[in-house]
């Protein structure tokens, strides 16, 4: 930690550098390709908590996701400031997450997953189906960008700079959390729900307030994506986009702090990337996807790691 | 009354199908902790094998269908072991099922790039003629895919219980370091779950088939609606799935014609939490116990 | 973490460079669904275009310039499809192809519009042509113009007093089956079952179940193709003797394929086909599979025909000007005498709805049989 903690932060700076020039550079849809980076950012950081660090496999998370966003959309159509959206959206995805955690103290991790799936088809049933609420298959047009302290983020780079901003205050607050002496009773439930039980660590309470605070960061991610694409429809947030934060997260490196943020970029600049072929390239990520997980399913932040460290060296890390 | 039957033997064959599919599920977990995220992707593809035996070799169906069933048998049996879930499993549950979430990505638009992207008509192997059952009509297929999966499972008891083989996988299942020491070769019983699951899958794929059409999406609510089934019925019991199987598919028809067909999708869902909380061990399943 | 950020930088502004237009090509990106929910619907509009746009640049392209038509996926992700379209704008395009899903098109036609680049959709949902975009433009009918239809033929040629709905439940279906509703009440038909199913639904008993036993003089049946092949079977088997009526899909060659013998019977409102008894419809239809190997269904007929319509226009005015091509687009009329490519006549009102010829069609010995020939709205 010491000899790469230095060269880690430098890093990071260099990077927090780069993303706040990056759009001067770029037009109207590099701007908008780094806004969506960091909404789903912070809903990729928010599963990291539950399954990096709490170890739980979640397959809600874009519900979470969708339940912010109509939050946003249905308060800030109706004339409500974005902040409001903001607090209800949280304490609601808070609660909720709570709740569905129930269920991850009663079974194995891999029942989990589908109860987490089932609760995804009845979220997504519900925003299309309650149509005096939501507005069903339609969905929500004209969602207005907000004005923050007087500041209105209409073009893109002002609502990129929003973006980032909440970004960085989930960052930090994630960073905060993670070294705080809740943040290592995830990480000892993850090693060992055995042993950190053994140690007086409350496992039902902590699996549940990993899954609840994951699931806010889900909302908070939401409550900005619906200013963003300012037009919400049910099925952006069915079980596709929460196979794809999973697997963010996955090839980030689950558990590691900034597996969220390479995942999510990987994801939303792959289609980019690999432009040249065409329709194939989400076969190529399933096949890198495989790959990935057959030599370092710790991610490409692990693989990163094995390539730094000599293999004597490597131990599991409490705070990796 | 002919409503009620008519929707009955509709729901029991969904069911069957569910069964079959359910059962292959659970042989991968006990053997092998193997949670096979693609098993519905699994059963699209077999039908698309034949498709292409039929549409690039020129093979008559009788003929194409056997070649299904032997890629099916390499590729989603030999091929998804030593492929997928060897180098993997040794790392655990969580990368296996990530990986196979990313193998029904893989066949679902592998399928869709390289064959077709629309839904495709498929032969049927037997008669398609109704019979008229107490005011019902009742399709020869729907009577097929019961029975058909009632003697897979029928069958799947005997083996396991009553032949040689059969105890050995049970015995590899219940407790692998054990199963070594007595000289069972485990690797090759494992591999076995898994070619018997290729051959459940692609059973499946030919029933349905012809009913459902085939098409690269047809995975993407069969495998979960499966799984459910499994933990409805009980997961360490095969009788368990056909159970499970069957009364999701009756349920969902019952619900979708009497109560609300906008959210029948949701019925897997309260089915499961129910269980979950009631009954863990599942319908017919014994707690904290692993058989085949 | 630094080499990744310069590489999407690098990334990003490489696609900025590279579709900047060179002097000697037109900029016609189509913006589509290639994968997830519209992945068909998508392909079919893609092929479509790309096949008048290998067309026209054989023969010699546009006003001496080639068409070049960078694709992007949507994911058939109304956010994705936004991304995508910013792209396609910043690439200074002239006119934007696709996309098909009425989600996509309403949050993308509005970035369309503020960079005033015509935009030519193959959704159909009612409400894009009515926000008064003044780029937005169809090639096919949108729900309010062929449910009228269907509505007057289920009055006038059933004589039908009640009617069952069955629909699927995706913006597609929704919208078509509040539109049909509302054209029912307007014609004092009730509504005596009104059936959601789900898109991908493959048991439908208990669907025909419902329709069956609300004993309706006519079911019209709201799906997408393999859905309502599944109908029919179904409905087929458990004997159901009622007329069932469709709009387009239903009467569709990729259905009946599907269904075998129990497509026949069905009748109902053809917008726009492969199987129209007109020769150069006929003629695109052997074009297009002679080239893809399949059978392209409408979208595909939409992709085609939205190609050669800016074709025309642009070649009226003379010159390569989006605000007067869209100006031009509205109220004009193209016949195939005119411009072959458009195969049947067409004219674009002020809202960008597309009017022309459409067929009553029913489904005999496995063949799609028009009956008789609308004509169009307004002369």
């Amino acid at each position: 930690m010491t000899l790469g903690g230095r060269a880690r932060i430098a890093v990071a700076f260099a990077a927090a550098a780069l993303l706040v020039l990056a759009p001067f550079g770029l037009k109207p849809y590099g701007i908008y390709l780094l806004s969506l980076w960091a909404v789903t950012t912070i809903a990729a950081i928010g599963l990291n908590l539950t399954l990096g660090y709490a170890g739980q496999i979640s397959l809600a998370q874009a519900s979470f996701v969708g339940i912010g966003a109509y939050t946003a959309a249905l308060l800030t159509t109706q004339g409500w400031p974005l902040w409001s959206a903001f607090l209800l959206a949280t304490a609601l995805c808070f609660v909720i997450g709570w709740v569905l955690g129930y269920p991850a103290l009663r079974v194995q991790h891999h029942y989990l997953a589908f109860v987490t799936l089932s609760f995804a088809t009845l979220v997504f049933l519900i925003l299309r189906n309650e149509e005096w609420l939501t507005k069903g298959v339609y969905g929500i047009s004209g969602i207005p960008r907000p004005t923050v302290l007087g500041w209105s983020t209409k073009n893109p780079i002002d609502f990129y700079f929003f973006c980032l901003a909440m970004l960085a205050l989930v960052t930090a607050a994630t960073w905060w959390l993670i070294r705080s002496p809740w943040g290592r009773a995830f990480t000892a439930l993850r090693e060992n729900p055995i042993r950190a039980d053994s140690l007086g660590v409350d496992v039902r309470r902590y699996t549940l307030i990993a899954f609840a605070i994951g699931s806010a960061l889900g909302g908070i991610s939401g409550v900005l994506y619906a200013p963003l694409v300012q037009f919400i429809e049910p099925t952006a947030f069915a079980l596709n986009l929460s196979l794809n934060l999973l697997l963010m997260v996955i090839v980030g490196g689950s558990g590691y702090f900034f597996g969220p943020f390479l995942g999510a970029a990987v994801s939303v600049l792959l289609p980019e990337w690999l432009r040249f072929s065409e329709g194939l390239y989400l076969i190529l990520y399933a096949v890198f996807v495989m790959v990935l997980m057959a030599f370092c399913p710790s991610g490409l932040l692990g693989l990163a790691e094995r390539f730094r460290k000599p293999a004597a060296a490597r131990r599991p890390e409490s705070a990796r | 009354m002919a409503d009620l039957l008519q929707l009955l033997v509709a729901g029991l064959a969904t069911g069957g199908i569910y069964a079959l599919v359910a059962i292959g599920f659970v042989l991968l977990w006990q053997t092998s902790q193997t949670i096979n995220f693609a098993q519905g992707e699994f059963v699209m593809l077999p039908a698309f094998f034949v498709l292409a035996a039929m549409k690039f070799g020129g093979l008559s169906f009788p003929l194409a269908m056997l070649v299904g069933l032997a890629v099916s048998a390499v590729v989603l049996g030999l091929l998804f072991k030593r492929l997928v879930v060897d180098p993997i499993i040794r790392h655990g549950v969580l990368p296996l099922v990530i990986s196979t979430i990313a193998l029904a990505i893989f066949f679902k638009e592998g399928v869709k790039e390289f064959y077709a992207a629309d839904a495709q008509p498929f032969p049927a192997a037997w008669a398609t003629t109704n019979l008229s059952l107490g005011g019902a009509v009742v399709s020869v297929q729907s009577l097929v895919i019961i029975a058909a999966a009632v003697a897979a499972v029928a069958a799947l008891q005997y083996f396991l219980a009553g032949t040689r083989t059969g105890r050995r996988m049970q015995a590899t299942a219940q407790n692998p370091a054990l199963a070594r020491v007595l000289g069972i070769p485990v690797e090759r019983m494992i591999l076995y779950t898994f070619l018997i699951n290729a051959a459940l899958v692609a059973l499946a794929s030919f029933l349905v088939s012809p009913i459902y059409l085939a098409k690269f999406t047809n995975g993407e609510t069969l495998g979960l609606v499966a799984f459910v089934a499994a933990i409805v019925g009980g997961f360490n019991q095969v009788r368990g799935a056909i159970v499970g199987g069957l009364l999701l598919g009756v349920v969902d028809n019952f619900v979708a014609a009497y109560w609300s067909a906008q959210y029948r999708a949701a019925i897997p869902l309260f089915l499961l939490i129910a269980v979950i909380l009631f009954r863990p061990q599942g319908l017919l399943g014994r707690a904290e116990e692993r058989t085949v | 973490m630094k080499p990744w950020i310069r590489t999407a930088l690098a990334a990003a502004l490489a696609v900025g460079a590279a579709t900047a237009t060179a002097q000697q090509t037109v900029n016609m990106p189509i913006v589509i669904e290639l994968s997830g929910a519209g992945a068909v619907s998508g392909t079919n509009f893609r092929d479509g275009a790309v096949l008048a746009i290998d067309e026209i640049n054989a023969r010699g392209g546009i006003l001496g310039r080639k068409i070049v038509a960078p694709q992007s996926d949507t994911q058939s992700n109304p956010g994705v499809s936004r991304a995508q379209v910013q792209k396609a704008i910043d690439g200074n395009p002239y006119v934007i192809l696709g996309p098909v899903f009425s989600g996509s098109v309403k949050v993308n036609m509005i970035l369309a519009q503020q960079a005033e680049v015509p935009q030519i959709t193959g959704a159909e949902a009612a409400d894009i042509t009515q926000a008064g975009n003044p780029y937005i433009f169809r090639t096919s009918f949108g729900q309010q113009m062929s449910m009228p239809k269907i509505a007057n033929y289920i009055r006038d040629g059933l004589k039908a007093k009640t009617v069952a709905v069955l629909w699927v439940n995706n913006d597609f279906g929704k919208g078509g089956r509040d539109t049909f509703i509302k054209e029912m009440a307007a014609r004092n038909i009730k509504v005596v079952a009104d059936v959601s199913t789900e898109s991908g639904q493959v048991d439908f008993a208990a669907d025909v179940v419902k329709v069956k036993g609300a004993n309706a003089d006519a079911i019209f049946v709201y799906t997408n193709e393999e859905e309502s092949a599944r109908f029919l079977r179904e409905a087929r088997k458990q004997g159901v003797k009622t007329p069932l009526i469709g709009e387009t899909t239903l009467l569709g060659q990729k259905v009946i394929e599907l269904a075998g013998e129990a497509a026949n019977g069905v009748r109902g409102h053809v917008g726009l086909t492969v199987d129209a008894p007109v020769a150069p419809v006929l003629a695109f239809r052997e074009r297009f599979f002679k080239r893809y190997n399949y059978l392209p269904d409408h979208n595909g007929l939409k992709g085609y025909t939205g190609v050669y319509a800016v074709k025309h226009a642009t070649e009226k005015i003379g010159k390569f000007d989006r605000k007067l091509l869209a100006k031009t687009m509205h109220g004009l009329t193209i016949t195939p005498e005119q411009e072959p490519g458009i195969l049947m006549e067409a004219t674009w009102d002020a809202n960008g709805d597309i009017d022309r010829i459409s067929f009553l069609a029913e489904v005999v010995d496995g063949k799609q049989k028009v009956v008789s020939i609308l004509p169009k709205l307004r002369k």
